[in-house]
């Protein structure tokens, strides 16, 4: 039962980042891709109906999280707690950002207003990677399961790590490379003339980059960790998943230059979606390791108790038939009667 | 000042006073929405869609708001709440979780709906877009309101061997029935935000002479809601629960009242300032007897005073929490008269004419959100000193890794993030009140967003 909620996390957190994750990309390239006001305008367009809902999932993910994994929850919140205010500020000044921009008259304004969604976006992605970075290299939890990090200590990896270190750094630059990819092939898809021909543009000069960052971190993250190769070699199947990762690096890149942009959106949500899925399998089942394995937080000894695990999945289970009947609802009253790219209303 | 258990709590009951601006306006103005949809749809009157799709932008504004406002609610359990997440996680995760699932996608997927498809939808279907939205948000209130019940009056748990707390039974938390009187006491009380809110537009345009015919459907559907949400707000709603606390929280209510010493046929304080070393109230106005009535029923029923507890079950802020709930009640009496006068003026139709009044109701509007926020002042103060009442302290909840200081960085960013947020919020409206409901198709190009 813990593993099967596991999973319900790890997929509800991957829809999360392919969701907000493009949202977040086109914020972190419109500076670059958009030059005139008009463009612009179509950008924020292109995510405006959709980025409060992606927001949602976070919020179901965190609320999901806190009920089956309490412990987790108290641990890794109070111990990230500098990064994760930052990130809500962060969300807040892109909220600010998007809004002001969109109603704001003065140009002066506009371009400030730009600018301030624009950086918002570059940094929650370069926290976001880092947090994953975190989770993946290990926090100094103490027997009583708690600890503290702050910002940055020595920028390495030892005994007594920052939020911030070479490693977590790289893991942020690889999330802002990834995430500025999947959102240029977001707007590639949803926007036309030159504007999409820039998001292509962007989204191919990043490809390399890309590749570059996927494969040291690979190496990178074997050489502090090499015992997150243990489930690899127990399960051997797992070795797909790095396959998948190439393989839908590789089809974007085919699908980018045969100008297909919604192939290329699909194979980088494919791509983020086994990053994500390849960690956790790594990882599993410890959800957050301690500098000293000793103090592991693992789905065992984080999980409530039996009797909330079997009624929560009896809501559960309505409550994402529910949903998926909203999104089939409004997919068939949109059906047929509106291009995609008109005001992005396909789905959250 | 200086403790971390200071600032953990000002941070949350910064943050969450701040958040709660929003989601009771949300749901405040939820069912006015579809009343007016029913009213377009059932007298085929353009007039009535235009004032939903008006009021449908200033909803999706808030509902924007209380989001990223709310993610911070959520986050804070974790960050500046952990040991009280840890104990009580396996219970309130439950409903937090609840909300998630149930509420926000609903409410998410659908309001994207009623805001850009209504060329699209039928009727109908447009209509059931608003219900939808409705249920959500109302639904979202249930689990929140559900889940500050369990602090309030802990049902439906077992202790856990590592000392924390499980649930034994769902529907028991779900219907906890210290929830079932809160719930209908907190929607009424949004219900009466977002009726004071509409009125108080009408009010704006029909003094300022613009939007005439839209300001009258404001003024007719805000009176009459703020008519139907202001009279259980007060009984049996608001009543119930103060049966609830003299039966539950016997020392919260005492405190509520400063009555410092036990005695028969307790009064009313109306006006004085509560003095705790001295055990007394200065300038003290009170009506004989009626609390005891109010809390018992019977006029000369025996009261607790403070006297009758230890101190250290006393709430730790008896002035506050003695002023937020006075101005609960004093603002809910005062909304009464408001909601009464006004729709005595309708029905005899002359609140178009009557600019008195008009002014009134313009300049009510901050009133409810002031007694929305008292209402739960109280409510939290009451709780102290415990975080989950009889089992949890506060001193015990809040996160010991956590320092004081790093507490402080961050309330400090939260107060410069939220005046932005503020600035931006009233921005928004003033743009939104200046264009007005008319103009059909531009406004809804403009678009929330």
């Amino acid at each position: 039962m813990p593993t099967l909620w596991f999973c319900i996390i790890s997929v509800m957190l991957t829809c999360y980042v392919i969701l907000d994750g493009f949202d977040i990309g086109a914020g972190a390239i419109h500076l670059l891709a958009a030059r005139t006001d008009h463009e612009r305008k179509q950008v924020i367009r292109a995510i405006g109906p959709v980025w409060d809902g992606n927001e949602v999932w976070l919020l179901a993910t965190g609320g999901v999280l806190y009920f089956v994994f309490p412990q987790l929850y108290a641990s890794s919140f109070s111990g990230f707690y500098l990064p994760l205010m930052m990130v809500l500020w962060l969300l807040m000044l892109r909220a600010i950002g998007i809004e002001f921009r969109a109603h704001i008259e003065q140009d002066v304004w506009k371009t400030f207003f730009d600018g301030i969604f624009a950086l918002a976006s570059v940094l929650l992605a370069i926290f976001y990677g880092a947090a994953l970075g975190n989770v993946v290299r290990g926090v100094p939890l103490g027997q009583d399961h708690y600890f503290f990090l702050p910002l940055f200590t020595n920028w390495r990896v030892g005994p007594q790590p920052g939020i911030l270190d070479w490693y977590t750094v790289l893991s942020g630059v690889l999330a802002l490379v990834a995430l500025a990819s999947h959102g240029a092939h977001y707007v590639a898809l949803k926007t036309e003339s030159e504007l999409n021909q820039r998001a292509r543009r962007i989204a191919a000069m990043l490809w390399p980059a890309q590749l570059a960052l996927t494969l040291f971190s690979l190496v990178a993250t074997l050489s502090i960790r090499p015992e997150l190769l243990a489930n690899y070699r127990a399960v051997p199947v797992g070795f797909i998943i790095p396959l998948a990762v190439f393989g839908s690096i590789v089809a974007m890149f085919i699908f980018s230059r045969k100008g297909n942009d919604l192939g290329a959106f699909l194979a980088s949500s494919l791509y983020l979606a086994f990053m994500l899925v390849g960690a956790v399998f790594a990882l599993y089942p410890v959800i957050l390791p301690a500098v000293d394995p000793r103090y592991n937080l693992t789905i065992q000894n984080s999980v409530t108790a039996d009797y909330a695990l079997g009624i929560g999945l009896r809501w559960f289970s309505l409550g994402i038939v529910l949903a998926l009947a909203y999104f089939v609802f409004i997919y068939r009253m949109f059906r047929g009667k509106v291009k995609l790219d008109e005001r992005g209303e396909h789905g959250y | 000042m200086d403790s971390a258990e200071f600032i953990h709590r000002l941070h949350f009951a910064f943050t969450v006073t701040y958040h709660y601006l929003f989601p009771q306006l949300t749901m405040g103005l939820a069912p006015l929405i579809v009343v007016l949809k029913s009213l377009a749809l059932w007298k085929k009157d353009q007039r009535y869609d235009d004032a939903a799709r008006f009021w449908a932008k200033i909803f999706g504004i808030s509902f924007v708001f209380g989001v990223v406002t709310g993610i911070p609610m959520e986050f804070q359990f974790g960050t500046n709440w952990s040991h009280f997440s840890k104990y009580a996680g396996g219970v309130i995760g439950q409903t937090l979780a609840m909300e998630g699932t149930f509420a926000f996608f609903l409410e998410s997927a659908f309001l994207g709906l009623f805001l850009y498809g209504e060329k699209r939808l039928s009727k109908i279907a447009h209509w059931w877009s608003a219900v939808a939205v409705f249920v959500g948000s109302w639904l979202s209130g249930y689990f929140i309101v559900a889940t500050d019940a369990w602090m309030q009056h802990p049902v439906a748990y077992a202790r856990t061997a590592d000392g924390a707390v499980t649930l034994t039974s769902f529907w028991g938390l779900v219907l906890n029935p210290w929830a079932l009187w809160q719930y209908a006491h907190n929607m009424t009380g949004a219900g009466v935000t977002g009726a004071f809110v509409m009125m108080a537009v009408g009010a704006f345009y029909l003094l300022s002479k613009q939007h005439v015919e839209q300001a009258k459907v404001f003024l007719k559907v805000g009176v009459a809601s703020a008519l139907i949400f202001v009279i259980p707000l007060i009984g049996p709603t608001g009543d119930g629960q103060g049966r609830n606390l003299a039966e539950h929280q016997p020392v919260t209510l005492a405190a509520m009242e400063a009555l410092f010493e036990s005695r028969q046929g307790a009064p009313l304080v109306i006006i004085g300032q509560p003095d705790v070393e001295k055990k007394k109230i200065d300038n003290p106005i009170v009506v004989p007897r009626i609390l005891s009535y109010l809390a018992y029923r019977d006029w000369s029923a025996r009261m607790s005073g403070l006297d009758a507890f230890p101190q250290s079950e006393w709430p730790d802020n008896i002035p506050l929490l003695y002023f937020s709930y006075h101005i609960m009640v004093g603002l809910g009496t005062i909304f009464m008269a408001v909601g009464v006068i006004a729709a005595l003026l309708l029905w005899r139709k002359r609140l178009f004419e009557s600019r008195w009044m008009l002014w009134i109701l313009m300049l009510s509007f901050p009133l409810p959100f002031i007694a929305n926020t008292a209402g739960w002042m109280t409510a939290e103060i009451g709780r102290q000193p415990y975080l989950v009442y009889g089992l949890l302290r506060t001193a015990n909840g809040y996160s010991k890794s956590v320092s004081a200081g790093n507490g402080w960085f961050t309330l400090l960013g939260f107060l410069g993030m939220y005046t932005l947020l503020s600035i931006l919020f009233l921005f928004l409206m003033r743009r939104e009140i200046e264009h007005g409901p008319g103009a059909v198709g531009a406004t809804l190009q403009a678009g929330v967003k």
